[in-house]
């Protein structure tokens, strides 16, 4: 296990090198740069500029710089937001983004596992078919339809909320519950699915004729086998709801991660670009390995094939 | 069942934090209401607060919350007061500019605002490692330029004089007629010298001094609270020298890039004040809440690049004919919406009393007529043409009404196609186009602006247009001895524009914001900048 934990961690690194390197190219050979602005400023103020964030220097020269400072954890000043530097600001943003990611798993994972374990064992009935129909709803509509809809309904209408922002306990509660439900319906279906093939099994058979109570078999026995592939889909769920909580993040306006993921590339706010996709490789990287690690700790059989 | 029993739980958990909710304040609480609060949507988040450094609108609309420059805005808007001077005397040749300061002028830590504040911001202005995009504003005044450029070492040899604490002189390099609304631009505030050398040296961008706890300004308003991508807060200051003016007593300036969100923040009540209105809810407003709908006359031109050096856009004739054959009113009647004016020539109307004498004229048959004299009748034998534009539900919608009335009135079949701001700015300055969608805003309100752009290669040109007889007059018009006279060379040169036609003007912009009716004295400028100071909030 040690072994296979150790190869999967250096694997990941290697990756991160990786994608460090490739987006510093990519986001350098992209038109425009950060500098670029409507209104002309003259080549003198133009090379200064350069000259200060050292983009005056060759770009092998400033690749070898930026990992240096990489090394000891420097990510470099934002070019957009002068007075930040992108170590601050992501430090600002991922409390934030993990907040409206950890509170979105949740209800996705209540109403997911919820629902899918209801319409499994009342399968072919009408809850069944109103849960299967959550299910495909919710994969068909996109956030930035159902976001906007829920601020109608609740915000505009009832009343109840403030159409965005993150101020109060209470704006925490339209953003999370859109993304959740996002990702609920998927994980609704994985459960149903995966429910319905351990309960044909004959250990559940066994567990019935031993006389146990239905709800000790659903949950003692099914249960584990069952979420499997729920599990399996939850490492790149969880990266999922980080990384593209951008729509989110800007219909509610919320001050996290993604916001600053898509604007700094608009920007051209190279090193912003660089320290948000190392955050994200690195997120994903590790929930993958905590993916496989439960996985294998949950079915045997996983680690014996890998 | 107990899924079914958390699921009834969690949804009884979301429901009463819903009707737990307070009546709307998002960031004073229940005070809200009592203070006089205004909640402002301001676009994006801001670069900075450094009225040195920054070049944005959102920022703009902060600074004038923040600082303070020698001359102000009018309540009206429109017409010039004093600021930090109290009085200013120009000189008969127009050369010499001198500025009495007016004794209380304070900063926000309580030291006197003094002619060498100005003097030393000036000179980080024109410091080349400060990297200010707006340094070619202090150019006007003698051995600015050179100062920039390292050819003059000692900064006291410019025309940067203070005489005394409340004496400040400027000697301009040769009249600048626009001189005083040039001063309302950000750019020329003064910023406390003392205070940013404490942190990192003058000529370094973002250093710490713009923090809150480290902030200082000389405007109506100080710098309380800065949460990146949430709020900034501004409260009265209370050492500006016309305290008792102010009357409100915080402005929350909220950064919300979505015109969309923005809209929903207004509706319930989130925001007094908003940046922009979706185009699509326009129309709504105007029907249903006429009095929230506020448009304003905004002191620029939207206009379309030839590219004159490629084909077909090289013949005037076809510039000329694209140019006539789209019908201007329809488009803003029916297509923008905003009730923009049509734009038959390149200057707003009535830039610092300018009015365009010369116009597009012409209809579709002459439009025709000049298509088929290039060769081209009917459309008939054209090379393939593309319209650029920026990425934006505006422009695309606006590019799609043009391609309709070309086809329809001279048989064209153009292709638009858009790229992202940045991709498309490249494609700009190297000219990698052959129709460009545009737009030009003014820094200042003064019929200059608009043809400075036109000169032969200057920064902003970008359609291989030159002419040499334009140049001379651009040069010629700050020599003229009246207003009068200046305008009359301007008149000259929007001719030979509207005759060569490098660009093809569209409408004259508007500005469109949702204003909840207790905002009073709101007023904008043709810039759209609002003196915060005269705003109150009376139910």
């Amino acid at each position: 296990m040690l072994r296979f934990i150790t190869s999967r961690f250096l694997q990941s690194l290697l990756a991160l090198f990786l994608v460090i390197t490739a987006t510093f190219f990519m986001v350098r050979f992209v038109p425009g740069g950060p500098f670029t602005a409507e209104k002309a400023v003259t080549p003198e103020i133009l090379r200064n500029l350069e000259a200060h964030y050292g983009l005056n220097k060759p770009l092998w020269r400033q690749y070898l710089d930026y990992l240096g400072s990489l090394a000891h954890g420097d990510l470099g000043p934002s070019f957009k937001y002068p007075n930040r530097t992108v170590n601050e600001i992501l430090s600002d943003k991922l409390p934030v983004s993990a907040e409206l990611g950890a509170e979105s798993l949740a209800v996705a994972l209540v109403l997911g596992i919820g629902l899918g374990t209801l319409a499994a064992i009342r399968r072919n009935t009408w809850v069944d078919y109103l849960a299967s129909g959550f299910g495909m709803t919710g994969i068909s509509i996109p956030t930035f339809v159902v976001g906007p809809l829920l601020v109608l309904a609740l915000a505009i209408h009832a009343g109840w909320f403030n159409a965005s922002g993150w101020y109060e306990p209470a704006d925490r509660v339209l953003p999370c519950l859109v993304l959740g439900l996002a990702y609920a319906a998927p994980i609704s279906r994985l459960t149903r699915g995966g429910l319905l093939e351990i309960l044909h099994q004959d250990f559940i058979r066994t567990a019935r004729a031993k006389g146990a109570s239905e709800f000790r078999v659903v949950t003692r026995h099914a249960l584990r086998g069952g979420l499997l592939p729920v599990v399996s889909f939850l490492g790149p769920a969880t990266a999922g709801i980080l990384t593209g909580s951008f729509v989110i993040e800007t219909i509610f306006q919320v001050p996290g991660v993604g916001r600053e993921f898509v604007n700094s590339a608009f920007n051209r706010d190279y090193t912003l670009v660089l320290g948000t996709v190392i955050l994200y490789a690195a997120l994903i990287m590790a929930l993958n390995l905590a993916v496989d690690i439960a996985q294998a700790w949950m079915n045997p059989k996983v680690r014996l094939e890998s | 069942m107990p899924s079914r029993l958390i699921a009834s739980l969690f949804l009884s958990l979301l429901v009463a934090a819903g009707c737990a909710r307070k009546e709307n304040p998002p960031v004073g609480t229940a005070t809200a209401l009592a203070k006089k609060i205004l909640r402002v949507g301001n676009g994006t988040e801001p670069q900075d607060i450094d009225p040195q450094t920054i070049t944005g609108t959102p920022e703009y609309r902060l600074m004038i919350s923040l600082y303070e420059g020698l001359v102000a805005l009018a309540p009206d808007g429109k017409t010039l007061e004093p600021g930090v001077a109290e009085r200013w005397e120009v000189s008969p040749d127009g050369l010499t500019y001198t500025f009495h300061l007016r004794a209380n002028a304070k900063w926000s830590n309580g030291q006197l605002v003094t002619a060498r504040d100005f003097v030393r911001s000036a000179q980080r202005m024109l410091t080349p490692a400060l990297g200010a995009d707006y340094s070619y504003m202090f150019f006007y005044v003698g051995g600015g330029e050179d100062y920039f450029h390292g050819k003059l070492k000692d900064f006291s040899e410019t025309g940067f004089q203070a005489p005394d604490d409340r004496t400040l002189r400027l000697t301009l390099r040769q009249p600048t007629p626009f001189l005083l609304q040039a001063m309302l631009h950000h750019a020329w505030f003064p910023v406390p010298i003392d205070v940013i050398a404490k942190f990192g040296g003058l000529d370094r961008k973002g250093s710490d001094w713009t923090r809150p706890a480290n902030f200082v300004g000389n405007g109506p308003f100080v710098l309380t609270e800065w949460r990146p991508n949430q709020v900034i807060v501004v409260k009265p200051s209370p050492t500006y020298w016309d305290r008792a003016r102010v009357k409100l007593d915080e402005i929350q300036f909220f950064p919300v890039e979505l015109a969309e969100t923005e809209e929903r923040m207004f509706r319930t009540n989130q925001l007094d004040l908003t940046y922009e209105v979706p185009l699509s809810k326009i129309p709504v407003y105007r029907r249903e809440q006429p009095e929230v709908l506020r448009t304003d006359p905004y002191c620029g031109v939207y206009f379309y690049r030839f590219n004159v050096q490629r084909k077909p856009f090289d013949d005037v004739r076809v510039r000329r004919a694209f140019a006539l054959a789209i019908d201007r009113e329809s488009l803003v009647k029916n297509v923008t919406l905003a009730e923009e004016q049509p734009a038959f020539a390149l200057v707003p109307p009535g830039v610092g009393g300018y009015q365009s004498r010369h116009h597009l004229t012409g209809d579709i048959a002459e439009a025709q007529r000049l298509l088929a004299e290039a060769g081209y009748p009917g459309g008939a034998g054209l090379p393939k043409i593309e319209l650029l534009y920026n990425t934006l539900e505006k422009h695309r919608t606006i590019a799609e009404a043009l391609q309709q009335m070309w086809r329809k009135n001279l048989g064209i079949d153009l292709t638009i196609y858009n790229q992202e701001w940045k991709v498309y700015l490249d494609s700009q300055k190297t000219t990698n186009f052959q129709i460009q969608r545009a737009g030009w805003i003014a820094d200042y309100v003064d019929p200059h602006v608009f043809f400075d752009l036109w000169r032969t290669g200057g920064g902003n040109n970008n359609t291989n247009w030159g002419n040499a007889e334009f140049d001379r007059l651009l040069t010629q018009s700050l020599d003229a001895k009246t207003t009068a006279d200046r305008y009359e060379v301007y008149q000259r040169m929007e001719k030979i524009l509207l005759d060569e036609l490098p660009v093809m003007p569209i409408y004259f912009y508007t500005y469109t914001r949702l204003v909840r009716p207790d905002v009073k004295n709101f007023r904008t400028t043709y810039l759209d900048n609002y003196p915060w100071k005269y705003v109150e909030l009376a139910p």
